[in-house]
């Protein structure tokens, strides 16, 4: 089983992903860059965080055109394990891999601390590992979750709602959702259940030294799809 | 070279924090008389002909994204 870490001019979080499956979860990975046109030998894909592209035009825009995407797109219609986080999970959004749109956190603020995330549904193997709330850092300026009412509630019957910001007690509050995010929504599925794309950061939580080792609960994902 | 332009904003129903910032700063340098403000982009294109139907498609492809923006071809500014 071996993962595919994508690089994107600018994405800064690919050596972090491809360490903490490496080092922390035993799973091997490599990197694949943005002009690739193939992923024969993978079975899942990671889009890091980042800032593809300078963050030009919209996060996420010009590396969702990229011609590795079209593989990504053909691992989410197969079935296979597609992470996005942070940078990764707005790309996804602007591939219309995924639905809904990021935007500019509510009070302008570039945010970067730790968040508790409570999972929504266990249908998916991106969540059906976490137990209770879970903590993970967050680094984002532009990380508002936005949805139509209709979308919203297509989201809520589809199950689709991966995780939200609460508190460390597990319970909503407007305080927790830092960002101002639509329902608090910090993660959404595609409709199968093996696409996640969040603005957390998992692969910053999968070692005690870097505080917390919940991002490990998420990541599991991969060996129980791609095995 | 005709130079064509295309302006691209957020959708009415979202929240603009970045316009919503600066009509707070506009208010307190005291123009009252406001009420919001919103932030949009000008793109402006240098194209060997201008060709409406391969702007759009511009705009439909990269420029902008229609979960979350509307644009609008001005058309060809000089």
């Amino acid at each position: 089983m071996k993962i595919a870490v994508l690089k994107f001019p600018g994405s800064n979080c690919d050596q972090d992903a491809l360490h903490s499956l490496r080092d922390d979860l035993n799973i091997q990975a490599e990197y694949v860059w943005q002009d690739e046109t193939s992923l024969i030998g993978f079975d899942g894909v990671f889009l890091p965080g980042g800032f593809s592209y300078g963050d030009y035009l919209r996060c996420g825009a010009m590396a969702s055109r990229s011609p590795i995407m079209e593989e990504v797109r053909r691992f989410a219609n197969e079935g296979r394990p597609v992470i996005g986080a942070c940078n990764g999970f707005q790309v996804l959004c602007e591939a219309e891999i995924l639905p809904g749109a990021l935007l500019r956190n509510l009070h302008e603020k570039f945010i970067c601390q730790d968040v508790f995330l409570r999972a929504e549904t266990r249908r998916s193997p991106w969540t059906e590992g976490v137990q209770g709330t879970v903590r993970i850092p967050i680094a984002h300026g532009e990380g508002r979750y936005v949805a139509s009412d209709d979308l919203l509630k297509r989201l809520e019957d589809k199950d689709q709602i991966a995780f939200r910001y609460v508190n460390a007690s597990g319970e909503q509050s407007e305080a927790s959702n830092v960002n101002g995010s639509v329902g608090a929504i910090a993660g959404v599925l595609n409709e199968k259940g093996n696409v996640l794309g969040l603005m957390p950061h998992p692969e910053r939580a999968t070692r005690a030294r870097l505080g917390s080792i919940d991002g490990r609960s998420i990541l599991r994902a991969f060996t129980l799809v791609a095995a | 070279m005709p130079r064509v332009r295309v302006i691209v904003t957020l959708k009415p129903s979202l929240l603009d924090s970045a316009g919503r910032t600066v009509a707070d700063s506009l208010a307190k340098l005291g123009y009252a008389e406001l009420s919001s403000a919103r932030i949009g982009k000008v793109i402006d294109l240098e194209v060997s002909s201008f060709d409406e139907a391969r702007v759009k498609e511009m705009c439909d492809k990269l420029l902008a994204n229609p979960v979350i923006e509307d644009y609008h071809i001005e058309g060809v500014i000089e």
